[in-house]
């Protein structure tokens, strides 16, 4: 799968180049409006991605301008109201709206992040909300994840051992727990991932921040016996080796953590194995 | 179009178990080029306006010589292997991607001997 533009419609594929532009069917259009009500008078205009397979038509932003004195203060409580009060044909993913479950991850003011735990006052002028970039899209604001979810199965997110099942739980120093600290809060967003170039052109063969992240947290855990065999697995010029320091992840994380840093753990792993 | 599954798409063909030589000379040689880029230019800046017959005598000199084999061999290993990188990073297909990277690689080789010889016939 090359890389992809945003709508998900049937896309010429190019065979020579990453694709940098839209293709004529994922070019965005200026959708419908819905102005504030009557008398409101502290308000918030948001435009937000929409398009769905059904219709044939290109995608398109609608601008809904929502009366902030009467709804909550993140982008997903808008969204929310929008869906319940405006239009409810808007479809978004959510469900625990507190930043731990990772499905509310979407393009707001052009930063990757979670609908929820994004302030609405935190964005100067009208709040600008796209679907995770460089993804196919399912609808709106729902993207395709299909590809990072078999990514993830693909390294194995479970302890291997080699060592009999002791009687009680497998034991480690506070040290040792200490190196999982910044890669266990990863709740799987892939806002990371998607917030990364190298991500977009090779995300087929590229595992993304994410991944890594995910596989660091296993080659990192002193209980997990199977260290040699992820490294193999991630020794690839394109797994591992596509990662170019950008670090658009980092900076993108919801959560505050550093896959970037993670991913040169790595490497340097990969270094020190061999001599 | 496929029918394939996601997983099995990931995995592909496999993990090449290369990239790490790759990944460390492209450090080894960014880090050669440091002392080496600055002690080039020093160089350059001293020789502006000596004449042709103070830069061969400067050239000529052991010391020079050496380094100035050293700045092009660090310089076009250094630009074949990120060169390889860009064109792996943006060509996707196969045919021309390796076409693409015989080109840099044999121009590069190319480039160097010819800059190493250079310098060489100079100091000799």
């Amino acid at each position: 799968m090359p890389a992809q533009g945003c709508a998900g419609q049937d896309q010429k594929k190019d065979d020579y180049m990453a694709e940098f532009s839209l293709p004529a069917n994922s070019k965005v259009k200026d959708g419908k409006r819905w102005d504030a009500p009557a008398g409101a008078a502290n308000t918030k205009t948001f435009k937000v991605y929409r398009w769905n397979a059904d219709d044939g038509e290109n995608p398109a932003v609608d601008t809904y301008t929502v009366d902030l004195d009467d709804c909550g203060p993140m982008v997903l409580d808008a969204l929310i109201k929008i869906k319940n009060e405006i239009d409810p044909t808007l479809t978004f993913r959510r469900s625990c709206r507190e930043g731990v479950c990772g499905s509310c991850a979407m393009n707001i003011d052009g930063t990757n992040t979670l609908a929820c735990t994004k302030y609405i006052d935190d964005v100067d002028g009208e709040v600008k909300v796209y679907p995770l970039p460089h993804m196919p899209v399912v609808k709106d604001l729902v993207p395709d994840l299909s590809l990072p979810y078999a990514q993830l199965s693909s390294i194995e997110p479970w302890m291997k051992t080699q060592s009999p099942a002791p009687a009680r739980e497998r034991l480690q120093t506070p040290e040792e727990r200490r190196k999982l600290d910044g890669l266990y809060e990863c709740i799987l967003c892939f806002c990371c991932s998607t917030s990364c170039p190298s991500y977009w052109w090779n995300g087929d063969r590229y595992l993304g921040p994410a991944i890594l992240l995910q596989a660091y947290r296993w080659i990192a855990d002193s209980r997990d016996e199977d260290t040699g065999e992820r490294l193999d697995q991630l020794e690839d010029p394109f797994r591992l080796y596509r990662c170019h320091t950008i670090m658009n992840c980092t900076k993108t994380c919801p959560k505050g953590l550093n896959p970037a840093k993670a991913i040169a753990e790595i490497k340097k792993l990969m270094v020190a194995r061999q001599g | 179009m496929t029918m394939q599954t996601p997983l099995g798409r990931v995995r592909g063909l496999g993990s090449a178990k290369n990239g790490t030589h790759h990944w460390w000379m492209q450090r080894v040689t960014a880090v050669a080029l440091v002392p080496l880029t600055l002690w080039f230019i020093y160089s350059i800046v001293s020789l502006l306006g000596a004449g042709h017959a103070a830069a061969e005598a400067w050239m000529a000199s052991p010391v020079n010589a050496v380094l100035m084999v050293l700045l092009v061999i660090a310089t076009f290993h250094h630009l074949q292997l990120g060169l390889q990188v860009v064109i792996e990073d943006y060509i996707h297909g196969e045919g021309v991607k390796i076409a693409a990277i015989l080109i840099v690689k044999l121009a590069s080789f190319a480039l160097a001997v010819l800059g190493a010889f250079a310098v060489l016939k100079v100091a000799f």
